[in-house]
């Protein structure tokens, strides 16, 4: 996969004939359907598949990965300006004058995605099989992997917004199945649905804009909307950005919806390798990266898109610095590095190219990682607190080797793949806008990568250097090559692929006919000091790590930590805020909504009954059943109206 | 006038006593009373409709008798009273 790019670039044309290409294109629609019948025979299969069910959801998984590289082989033989292709499917929802159809588009950043997420979805699912092979429904486990990847795929591979709905939501649905795949622990369950329902609050942006869309373009087609950002008005197109950016924000775990993600890691781990660090979370970045011109034609939102990304980034890296189980402290760096992607995804074209170059560089190195963690909990019998590591280097050698690649690469340590794509994120942060704006956003994204190294390093060292803080009984070992093999394939990932791609600008001309041409302007200092500065704060983190990680005993139990340790363990508060905020308001919002039906509607209802009866009672007193009584009343009203009569006429 | 007077005695008639019976003759009082009437007043207007009225008035309180009557015994024979206060039960 490393040298993919540049050996099909040598490869060239020759390789592929157009007749060919012309049908691996015109059936990409393959990617989705092989996944997505993998799932369906396994869930449908029943027990019968239990034997072999796991290897038919590898199988599918690869083999859509082939297609993708065909596909990706079969784009690269054609000129750069005819590498975007709509492929016509089926006609989706003919109502009247809406017509909406399903089709896929194929250009060089969604063929990037597809190649991205089917390698590594395929090499996880190959990790599953060992990892998973004690569980009794590892066939629904594979069945919902693969359903995860059809949906990824479509998600990408879309045409439109709303088929793009489609894949968000079936990625929403997969990440919910998966992480409560455990749901017989009531904590994983709720996990689950705080993952579902804070993705819920996102996609309720996107589908407001959506129709904001469909009400001003007459369509939701890429092309329809993308065309026609020229004629809309400023404060629609802002309207429209900050809902984008709002689904955005839920499904890629940025502030303020980000609670979800660390508790997500409830779910087996190749599922937090696969979904909550490679591909879904990144399925934000994706879409503000798609939707580049609208958010270059209102400035707010695309201000807006950074300062989210810069939020996080921060918010991200000082949890990461605190949290002690080895999961959720990756989980915080995922957050952090998707800070990254969005912050550079504000920045314009040339922050698409380098959103994506980190997408995928981190979609290796991340899952690389997570991969090496879950090898460390499978060897520590399911333990997944730091503070009870320690010195596993040298029981787990391959785990360890992988790790380390994967961490010097978050590190943006050159040559490994993280210095091409968050080294040039600075840069571009110091390089774009005017006034103070390149300074201070400049300076959060180098902060950061100062503090992801602290914590990456604190990570790395509690669990792999240091004094031995388990206990003798407990055996560490190293895994079985089905787990080792992804990751050593992803770790060469991690050392290589960022080079690869930095090599002779080969990424960023593959996508520009996607993200549109991309003008370097000069950092406000010297990318030279840029990069300088960044190594040195690298070096900074990595040393105060070592001092207190490595060389200094680490407690077995937590200290109890200074205010910010103890704010950061709790993720800055952001549950009890959004309990404040958002549930607890809201449960007050639907008692007085239940005081107000019980006593006000229902009241009236029932008071008109009421009255009626008591009326009722009243009148039937009359009846006396006194016939005497009764000729006196009418005895009475004959004369009254006899009275009446005469004064009438008088 | 005489017509009013005895029109008056028949409701006073109907209203204070308590014996169906004596009810019963206060209604015919009222009827009675109301045919004088009619028939003084085709007199006085020249004309026979009056006199018309007062035969069908008379006629239809030959069959109310009949009913009236049948009714009081009826009720008599299996209260054992004639008294109007009695026959309450047709109340809530």
């Amino acid at each position: 996969m490393t040298a993919l790019p540049t050996t099909l670039a040598a490869a060239g044309p020759g390789a592929v004939s157009a007749a060919a290409s012309g049908a691996v294109q015109e059936r990409a629609w393959l990617l989705v359907a092989l996944p997505l019948a993998g799932a369906a025979v396994l869930l449908l299969g029943g027990r019968r598949l239990n034997r072999w069910g796991h290897w038919l959801a590898v199988a599918m998984s690869w083999s859509a990965f082939v297609w993708g590289v065909m596909l990706f082989a079969s784009l690269h033989g054609q000129a750069p300006d005819d590498r975007s292709r709509t492929l016509h499917l089926f006609t989706w929802v003919p109502a009247g004058n809406f017509q909406l159809d399903a089709g896929l588009l194929l250009d060089p950043l969604s063929v990037a995605f597809v190649l991205m997420v089917t390698f590594v979805a395929s090499l996880i699912h190959v990790y599953s099989v060992a990892y998973m092979e004690h569980d009794p429904d590892r066939r629904r486990f594979f069945a919902y992997m693969n359903l995860f990847v059809a949906s990824m795929l479509l998600l990408v591979l879309a045409d439109s917004y709303a088929l793009l709905y489609v894949g968000w939501e079936g990625v929403g649905l997969a990440s919910y199945l998966l992480i409560g795949f455990w749901n017989h622990n009531p904590d994983y369950a709720a996990a689950a649905k705080k993952a579902f329902v804070a993705n819920r609050v996102g996609d309720l942006g996107l589908t407001v804009a959506i129709m904001i869309m469909f009400a001003t373009f007459g369509g939701v087609t890429y092309t329809q909307v993308l065309s026609g950002v020229d004629g809309a008005s400023e404060g629609t197109l802002t309207a429209i950005g900050l809902l984008l950016l709002l689904g955005a924000c839920g499904k890629s775990a940025q502030f303020p919806l980000q609670s979800w993600l660390g508790d997500a890691m409830a779910g087996p781990t190749p599922v937090s390798a696969l979904i909550h660090a490679a591909t879904m979370v990144t399925a934000g970045v994706y879409l503000v990266v798609r939707s580049g011109p609208i958010y270059e034609a209102a400035g707010t939102a695309q201000l807006l898109v950074v300062i989210v990304g810069a939020v996080t980034l921060v918010f991200g890296a000082v949890v990461g610095c605190a949290k002690d189980d080895i999961k959720k402290a990756l989980a915080a760096s995922t957050m952090s590095q998707i800070g990254y992607m969005m912050l550079a995804a504000g920045l314009g074209p040339v922050g698409y190219v380098f959103a994506i170059f980190h997408l995928l560089a981190h979609g290796f190195f991340k899952a690389g990682m997570f991969l090496g963690a879950g090898s460390v909990m499978h060897g520590m019998d399911g333990c997944v607190d730091m503070r009870g590591f320690g010195r596993l280097g040298g029981v787990m050698k391959v785990t360890w080797l992988t790790f380390a690649a994967g961490w010097l690469a978050i590190l943006g340590v050159p040559p490994f793949s993280g210095f091409f794509s968050k080294d040039k994120i600075i840069e571009t942060a110091f390089a774009t806008g005017d006034g103070a704006r390149p300074w201070l956003v400049g300076s959060v994204a180098l902060v950061g990568a100062g503090i992801t190294a602290f914590y990456m390093s604190r990570l790395f060292f509690m669990t792999f250097h240091g004094g031995q803080r388990w206990a003798r009984d407990s055996h560490p070992h190293e895994s079985g090559l089905l787990m080792t093999v992804p990751m050593v394939v992803l770790a060469l990932g991690s050392v290589g692929l960022g080079g690869a791609l930095a090599f002779d600008d080969t990424f960023l001309n593959w996508l520009e006919p996607a993200t549109g041409v991309a003008h370097e302007e000069d950092p406000v200092i010297a990318a030279a000091a840029v990069q300088g500065l960044t190594l040195a704060l690298v070096a900074a983190g990595v040393a105060l790590a070592w001092a207190r990680y490595w060389r200094a005993e680490v407690p077995v139990t937590a200290p109890a930590g200074n205010p910010l340790t103890v704010a950061a363990r709790k993720d800055l508060y952001q549950d009890q805020v959004n309990e404040v905020l958002l549930m607890q308001s809201g449960q007050y919002l639907t008692r007085s909504l239940v005081f107000v039906d019980n006593r006000g509607v229902d009241g009236v209802v029932r008071g008109t009954a009421a009255a009626i009866g008591g009326l009722a009672g009243r009148l039937r007193r009359w009846q006396t059943g006194f016939v005497r009584s009764y000729a006196t009343s009418m005895t009475a009203g004959v004369i009254a109206v006899v009275l009446g009569v005469v004064a009438v006429r008088i | 006038m005489l017509s009013a007077v005895l029109f008056s005695i028949g409701a006073a008639t109907v209203l204070l006593r308590r014996n169906a019976i004596i009810v019963f003759m206060g209604v015919e009082l009222m009827l009675n009373s109301a045919n004088l009437a009619f028939v003084t007043f085709g007199r006085m207007a020249g004309d026979i409709d009056g006199q018309v009225i007062a035969l069908f008035v008379m006629l239809v309180a030959a069959a109310e008798v009949v009913v009236g009557l049948a009714v009081i015994t009826a009720v008599f024979r299996t209260r054992r009273s004639a008294s109007v206060d009695d026959a309450n039960l047709l109340k809530y």
